[in-house]
């Protein structure tokens, strides 16, 4: 809605990172969405996870597909490449982008069409394919740029701003992802950034498929009585198992602490989740316990947030295909040519 | 036993004779061990100096579906198909009756005599051969799958007899085959020897002879799938992401096993990655990505997964990232004959996507040129920053081609294009993503990461200035779609250029030709020209096509396409781009999935211009009155 330009003086107090950078050179261009929209606070979110990170801007790609969930890579962090792509499509893009150089970090976002519909497949190969990177779905359970329709997302009994109730089930992206083999997994509300902030930061550091669902409410189509997808609803029904932080070698920047049991989990690459337990019988290293926990909790209407599972011992494609450390888009001639000795060889060996 | 050689009766016709030029044709069940037999009756020849076309023709199916293997021996290095069968050993009783029927007069036909056949199975006009294959071979070996798989070489032996192939060779051959296996080299000599042992104390060799010949030269013997996978590899791809089809499954396989051999690191680590996807949506969608972010990636496919592709086409087209895909055509449309030839996917490729788009195609016409368009595919794509097709059919990228050594100049750079450096951007050279600098059309590009605040751009397939800025706003489109079509007609000066071989005498008429249709049609412009039929032939090898192919057509009065697909597609493409009048362009069209032959282009080709004789003496006549 805002069609002023951005002014580009910073505040001279604004606070600095380790590089020095404020969180104003990690915003994008002025979102041209609708005013109060989820997807917006979770742009935010990020800006504040790369900052808080000390993420260097040019260090990351920005990956996304069709919709307005896929427009919003253009709102923030302006240094960094982005690539807005097919619709349901990211996740190949992503992969290839992600063989071509594994040194950058990979941000895909996603929609619930573009990931749960016409992308679901897509979705899931590029997890069980083990894709180092953080996915994140703008989960509204409604197509916002044709207005209005019902996404696959969106929960049986759900009722359109029309007042037509959704009769196909919806498909639950968190439960997907953790059958599917990511190996960090969470789900959080837009308009919760103490919750949502640390779990970007935490997939961020994650080596391997990080998939995060965010509840985002479509101020303009799905944010009324009746919806499950609601601020309201969400808010009523949003049950965090968890809260987290993330410690990359030093204090948590994040020091908000209320009473209840804390586990740190150590990842491979030395980063440290320190998770301040909400309910005690629940364990995120647990995969098994966690889907089980999932369906209880959805069968008791509730949305389970926070982050839900994590196996700090992650691999990626990578890793599987045993590429070598640098990256390919950086081999030379040289490297990548066998030459004419060689090609003498096979050609005696096809007579 | 019907008549055999030894006892020909009047009315047949006299054996063919042939030294070094003839057609054998294998009729086989298909998972029978039969390939390995066949494959190695026609490297012997090889070996002998004797130029071989060897051609099979397979089903979609794993085990008990009719398959066969054709072998073209010329001694003149005819390697298109001819038409016609000298000699045919069909083995497969589901298909005896066709098989029997395709031999020439004067034929031979070879078969396992072990039991006794109706005289209506034969015909009066060949010459039969009965050997009592199963017999001997149920007599030597015990176990049943010895049985049959001894029966394939015991076969090779009988015919070494009839038409003078040296059993060195052989013998050279199956220890060159077996070299990791030795046991397995006296158990198949001993088989060989079985069929020519019986052969030659029962039977007289037969009018096709062999001869030792240095025809061959040091020609090598490749698939076109392998020759192509190698040029990825010498042509700097590091990403293969692909979906299994026929005809292109061993295009991936290849590039698997020359990655192995030749980008391993010394710790194990690899210089590639090759992922198979869930579908070919997903392949192009790595190759995309990759491409976008500096590597050199590439998909190998058929027409369906060319198909499914096209929004991703038009992606690569719009958005200017470099991609390479290999086609391997099949027949189509559909599923259509997942295991014949055709060129049938010329006007999907070249206007692959919705919208405005128009893509670069390369078309090798045999496994050396797959090898250097191959290669050449990727500097092509990075330099024009869009998809690059390199066109192959199942006849090239399938079957083994005797041709030319492989050839690599080690001199040779990779062409990354016109990439924009840190040190550029530094030194504060302009970047506009879609700006065109030069004047030819192509812009330059940043990898992601280069610089910490120069030349970050946002990717999109929504239209966009020239800075890469969101804009809908018609004259940024505009200008956008202008320049995209002056790149293409830079392409035009970049792609491989045709190839022109002019007639023996001046003339007026002129032939078009492409891809797996070369070898045939040399043969029958010489067949032609000795009849009197002279024709000026060019064989395109890219699109877009150079301003020489406009030039060759309006220098001629009538040119014959030739091509292998029912519409017409080449001839389309020529008329679409060049604006070439219809009439000006006759259509010589072979598409029933099996490779054109030269015989049937003697006759297409040969009737059009007796028909064009004619109604010109009529003319003439008639403007004299």
């Amino acid at each position: 809605m805002t069609y002023i330009l951005k002014p580009k003086l910073h505040h001279p107090s604004l606070p600095k990172n380790d590089l020095g950078l404020t969180r104003r050179d990690y915003e994008g261009r002025v979102s041209t969405l609708c005013a109060g929209c989820g997807h917006d606070s979770i742009s935010a979110a990020i800006i504040q996870s790369a900052w808080e990170l000390g993420i260097q801007p040019h260090r990351l790609a920005k990956m996304s597909g069709i919709g307005c969930s896929s427009k919003t890579p253009d709102y923030f962090m302006g240094q960094s490449h982005g690539f807005n792509s097919v619709h349901g499509r990211m996740p190949s893009v992503l992969t290839g982008a992600n063989l071509a150089n594994r040194e950058l970090i990979y941000l895909g976002v996603s929609g619930d069409g573009d990931s749960a519909s016409i992308g679901l497949g897509q979705f899931a190969h590029s997890i069980r394919r083990g894709v180092n990177m953080s996915y994140i779905v703008e989960n509204n359970g409604v197509y916002g740029l044709t207005k209005g329709q019902f996404s696959a997302t969106s929960d049986k009994g759900s009722k359109s701003k029309k007042g037509v109730e959704n009769t196909e089930n919806g498909i639950d992206l968190v439960a997907l992802a953790l059958q599917l083999g990511a190996t960090y997994v969470g789900r959080s509300f837009s308009g919760d950034k103490e919750q949502l902030v640390p779990l970007i930061k935490g997939a961020m550091s994650h080596h391997g498929p990080a998939f995060i669902d965010v509840i985002s409410p479509c101020v303009a189509f799905n944010n009324h009585a009746g919806s499950t997808k609601s601020f309201d609803y969400v808010r009523e029904h949003n049950e965090a198992v968890n809260r987290l932080d993330v410690i990359l070698g030093r204090a948590p920047i994040t020091a908000d602490y209320r009473p209840g049991e804390v586990r740190e989990v150590t990842q491979h690459d030395g980063s440290t989740l320190r998770l301040r337990k909400l309910h005690d019988d629940y364990d995120a290293t647990n995969k098994i316990g966690a889907a089980n926990y999932l369906q209880e909790r959805h069968a008791q209407g509730e949305i389970v947030t926070g982050l839900l599972y994590v196996d700090p011992e992650a691999t990626d494609l990578h890793d599987r295909l045993d590429t070598t450390k640098r990256p390919l888009n950086q081999l030379s001639t040289a490297e990548l040519t066998p030459g004419a000795a060689a090609l003498a060889k096979i050609n005696a060996a096809l007579r | 036993m019907p008549d055999t050689l030894t006892q020909a009766s009047a009315p047949r016709p006299a054996p063919l004779a042939a030294v070094n030029d003839f057609v054998v044709k294998f009729a086989n069940v298909n998972g029978s061990g039969s390939a390995s037999a066949n494959g190695l009756f026609a490297k012997a020849i090889i070996r002998m100096g004797v130029p071989v076309a060897a051609r099979n023709i397979f089903p979609s199916n794993i085990q008990g579906l009719p398959t066969w293997y054709e072998v073209r021996v010329s001694g003149a290095g005819h390697l298109g198909r001819r038409g016609g069968v000298d000699l045919a050993v069909p083995l497969n009783p589901q298909t005896w009756d066709d098989d029997v029927k395709e031999i020439v007069p004067g034929g031979y036909l070879f078969y396992d005599s072990t039991k006794p056949l109706p005289v209506s199975k034969f015909r009066d006009d060949i010459h039969v051969i009965g050997v009592p294959l199963t017999a001997i071979c149920n007599e030597a070996y015990k176990v049943p799958r010895e049985r049959q798989l001894f029966k394939n070489i015991c076969y090779v032996g009988a015919l070494s007899w009839l038409i003078n192939i040296d059993p060195a060779v052989i013998e050279q051959l199956l220890k060159e085959e077996f070299a990791s296996k030795p046991k397995l080299i006296p158990a198949n000599l001993a088989a060989f020897n079985l069929g020519r042992n019986w052969a030659q104390k029962h039977l007289k060799p037969i009018g096709l002879q062999l001869q030792q010949s240095d025809a061959v030269g040091n020609r090598i013997f490749v698939e076109g799938n392998a020759a192509a996978a190698l040029g990825a590899v010498y042509g700097g791809a590091t990403v293969c992401a692909w979906y299994p089809i026929t005809p292109s499954t061993s295009l991936a396989e290849g590039f698997t096993g020359y990655c192995e051999d030749f980008r391993t690191n010394a710790d194990g680590t690899k210089n590639y990655a090759i992922v198979q996807c869930e579908d070919e949506i997903a392949s192009i969608g790595v190759v995309v990505g990759a491409g976008w972010n500096g590597a050199r990636a590439f998909t190998c496919t058929s027409g369906p997964g060319i198909s499914l592709m096209n929004e991703f086409i038009g992606l690569s087209y719009f958005a200017e990232i470099p991609a390479v895909i290999f086609d391997v055509q099949r027949g189509g449309p559909s599923t259509g004959m997942p295991t014949r030839t055709q060129q049938s996917d010329i006007l999907l490729a070249a206007y692959a996507s919705h919208g405005d788009t128009k893509h670069v195609m390369l078309l090798p016409s045999d496994p050396g040129e797959c090898f250097t368009m191959g290669a050449q595919a990727f500097d092509l794509s990075d330099r024009l920053q869009t998809t690059v097709f390199v066109m192959l059919d199942l006849d090239i990228g399938m079957q083994e081609w005797l041709c030319e050594p492989f050839q690599w100049d080690d001199a040779k750079q990779i062409d990354r294009g016109k990439v924009m450096t840190a040190e550029m951007l530094e030194s504060g050279t302009f970047f506009g993503r879609y700006t065109d600098v030069d004047g030819d059309g192509i812009p330059f590009r940043t990898y992601p990461g280069t610089h910490p605040t120069k030349g970050a751009y946002f990717t999109r397939g929504t239209s966009r200035n020239r800075m890469a800025g969101y804009s809908e706003k018609g004259i940024d489109y505009q200008d956008n779609m202008e320049r995209l079509l002056k790149k293409f007609h830079t392409a035009a000066t970049l792609v491989p250029g045709p190839i022109v071989r002019p007639a023996q005498k001046k003339t007026k008429v002129g032939a078009i030709y492409f891809g797996s249709t070369t070898p045939a049609m040399h043969e029958a412009l010489e067949a032609l020209e000795q009849t009197g039929h002279h024709i000026d032939a060019m064989r395109v090898r890219g699109f877009p096509f150079s301003q020489e192919v406009y030039d060759f057509i309006h220098a001629h009065d009538e040119i014959c396409v030739v091509e292998q697909n029912r519409d017409a597609q080449l001839r389309s493409l020529l008329m679409i781009e060049g604006g070439i009048d219809a009439s000006h362009l006759t259509s010589i069209l072979h598409y029933d999935g099996t490779p054109i032959t030269a015989r049937f282009l003697i006759d297409a080709i040969g009737n059009r211009l007796d028909a064009r004789k004619a109604t010109r003496q009529v003319t003439t006549k008639a403007d004299k009155q």
